[in-house]
């Protein structure tokens, strides 16, 4: 099944490849967790802060549905 | 040598300096301008009145050598756009300056009969009446260069035309270490209220000045290490972090995500430009024009000398050249997403205006975009809006409604959906999709402000825990503790953004509070951070209760509890019950 991910801010860094506003479409099995994808993305487990999934929080541990669209979030604030 | 208040009397050009009187000896920044203008201002005079006052302060550490990101300037009074208490604090140069010249506050009130305009000169010799005539009509970038060439190495703070109007969204501009105007007091209309004292800039040279005398240096010093600590240690404020990598903007794409990006007029939660205006297309567009030995475009901006965390930019126009600092998180969404337009060199030209002309950018943004809605442009069209600042620099008829700000806008083309709270218009976070903010846009004594009681923290970026955002639970609570720490901070003289890392590092938070006892020798601890902030906002509260404020006042927008808001199709659901137990303490005890 296919999802959409996104990469925000500094975990950019890690997909630099990626274009500003751009979207990486997986497929993936189900079942497939959402740290399962964190992982395959290289992206560094202490530097994602905040993971959406289809625009509400969401846990490391939850499986993703087909058609999803996921975030991944550094420490970010401001005002 | 103790420091002294300076009151400034323009209706008879009289500069006096006064012993801080007991009652005010524990407060500064905010906490001093509000206790000043509960004190001295008449709650139901007009704001633009003789009875009214611009107070201005610096915190309680700011001009002490190397704290931290600690150059705030406090500006308060009677705010034209709310008719209640307001506090505007800004960065730029002014805060410190104004505090190694030995002043606690400065109170400017009266106005002069013969209607002339003036340029007050701070030293460490006394006030001097400068005759403004040739500043007169002039935007805010002139006046920093030529104040600039007179009086170099200076703090500026000024006005442009909107505040020689007097309009309601005024505000008052500081310059910043490369004397451009930028640092702005926007909200709430004080650039009107220092117009009306007839003071078009306030230069202050600090050269040879006492200084700010430190009680006791050593927990000073301790405090100051461990909050330096916390801030270069968080993965957001550390160097390399995402708020020096790609500035406040660095949330456009996290609150889209979110769903809560107010877009045209508060009409949905989501953006399909916002990768277009975010923090991160900002740092593409510097990386592109300024490769050049000679460019000034840059990201990790210091809005004062001092700062450490560098949150600022520099937008470059296509030559590599300054067109504006900054552009912020606010910025970006108020005159972008707000206004339907994903051009970011629109939103910068806009910004910049904004700086120039002499008006808050949120203000600004929203007022675009509802009159975008009542039919006096398109929504996305950003040469229109564009031309719409040179309507308010020329002061015509339409151009003086529009920097009236939302309220008067939203009259004059018959809108209904009006996102304000008490007459200033919402920030960048949409209520109905992020509760916690709607708490405190609705309740503070401000109006709708989000660096009231920033409950974003723990509700989208996770910092200071981790809170749901579509939930109404707790969020009074959540609130009311924002509310009260961020009264407390923005009376330290510290830039509100030390307390995302503090907020997650214990020591940071007790370090700020020793810097505070050690400059003034009060026995303040972490524990006292929230009381403290809920006295400053008691002082707020009562102001406005006189001012003729009712619970009434201390709501959401009835559009927002008709309208379900895409894309979680959520409406504002919080009782007026649970907004009202907010400041019931402030009667009932604490």
């Amino acid at each position: 099944m296919q999802i959409d991910v996104r990469v925000f801010a500094t975990l950019r860094r890690y997909v630099p490849e990626l274009g500003v506003g751009e979207t990486i479409k997986m497929d993936v099995e189900s079942g497939t967790t959402l740290v399962e994808i964190l992982d395959h993305l290289n992206l560094p487990r202490e530097e994602v802060k905040i993971v959406m999934r289809n625009g509400r929080q969401a846990d490391l541990d939850d499986a993703v549905q087909e058609g999803d669209r996921i975030a991944f979030v550094p420490a970010i604030a401001g005002g | 040598m103790p420091k002294k208040i300076l009151r400034i009397n323009m209706t008879d050009k009289k500069a006096t300096y006064e012993d801080v009187p007991e009652k005010w000896s524990r407060w500064a920044g905010r906490a001093l301008t509000s206790a000043i203008t509960f004190d001295e201002v008449e709650p139901t005079c007009h704001p633009l009145g003789p009875n009214n006052k611009l107070v201005i302060a610096p915190g309680w550490v700011t001009g002490t050598p190397a704290a931290p990101s600690s150059g705030r300037t406090s500006f308060g009074g009677k705010s034209p756009l709310t008719g209640g208490i307001k506090e505007a604090n800004a960065g730029g140069l002014s805060g410190q300056k104004i505090a190694k010249l030995g002043l606690a506050a400065i109170i400017l009130e009266g106005h002069p009969k013969d209607g002339k305009w003036y340029t007050l000169v701070l030293n460490r010799n006394g006030v001097e009446f400068k005759d403004a005539a040739p500043l007169m009509g002039k935007g805010m970038y002139e006046i920093d260069e030529i104040l600039g060439k007179t009086y170099p190495n200076t703090a500026i703070i000024g006005i442009g035309q909107a505040g020689e109007m007097k309009l309601s969204n005024a505000g008052i501009s500081v310059n910043d270490s490369e004397n451009h105007p930028g640092r702005y007091a926007g909200r709430g209309g004080m650039g009107a209220v220092m117009g009306v004292r007839g003071v078009k800039a306030i230069v202050v040279d600090d050269t040879g000045g006492p200084g700010v005398e430190i009680a006791d240096k050593e927990t000073f010093e301790a405090g100051r290490k461990k909050l330096t600590e916390a801030i270069l240690s968080h993965d957001l404020t550390k160097k390399g972090g995402g708020l020096p990598s790609y500035g406040t903007a660095i949330l456009v794409n996290i609150i889209n995500e979110a769903g809560g990006l107010p877009t045209r007029n508060f009409s949905t939660g989501q953006f399909e430009g916002a990768a277009k205006i975010s923090g991160e297309a900002i740092a593409e567009v510097i990386e592109q024009r300024c490769q050049g030995a000679d460019s000034e475009g840059t990201m990790g901006h210091a809005c004062h000398p001092g700062c450490i965390i560098k949150c600022s930019n520099v937008y470059p126009d296509e030559s590599g050249k300054h067109l504006v600092s900054c552009v912020e998180y606010e910025t970006a969404w108020a005159l972008g997403a707000n206004c339907g337009i994903d051009d970011l060199d629109y939103v910068a030209q806009m910004t910049r205006e904004c700086n120039d002309v002499g008006l808050d950018t949120i203000e600004a943004g929203n007022t675009i975009a509802v009159a975008m809605e009542g039919g006096l442009l398109e929504f996305g069209d950003g040469a229109g809006a564009l031309n719409l600042f040179d309507e308010v620099r020329k002061g015509t008829p339409l151009g003086r409604i529009i920097g009236q700000g939302v309220e008067a806008t939203a009259k004059a083309f018959g809108v209904y959906r009006v996102p304000t709270v008490k007459g200033q218009s919402m920030p960048a976070y949409e209520p109905r999709a992020i509760k916690g903010i709607g708490v405190t846009y609705a309740t503070t004594p401000m109006g709708a402000d989000h660096t009231a009681g920033y409950t974003i923290a723990p509700e989208i970026a996770g910092v200071g825990g981790k809170v749901d955002p579509l939930t109404d639970e707790g969020k009074a609570d959540l609130s009311l503790t924002f509310q009260a720490a961020t009264a407390f901070i923005d009376s330290t003289g510290y830039c509100l953004f030390i307390a995302f890392p503090i907020l997650d590092i214990a020591t940071g938070w007790a370090g700020m509070a020793e810097t505070v006892a050690g400059v003034t020798g009060m026995a303040v601890t972490g524990d006292d951070v929230v009381p403290m902030g809920k006295e400053i906002l008691k002082m707020e509260r009562l102001f406005n209760e006189q001012a003729g404020f009712t619970s009434e006042r201390d709501r959401i927008p009835e559009f927002m509890r008709e309208e379900a808001l895409p894309p979680h199709n959520v409406t504002w659901t919080i009782t007026n019950e649970e907004l009202d137990q907010v400041y019931s303490w402030v009667h009932n005890g604490s």
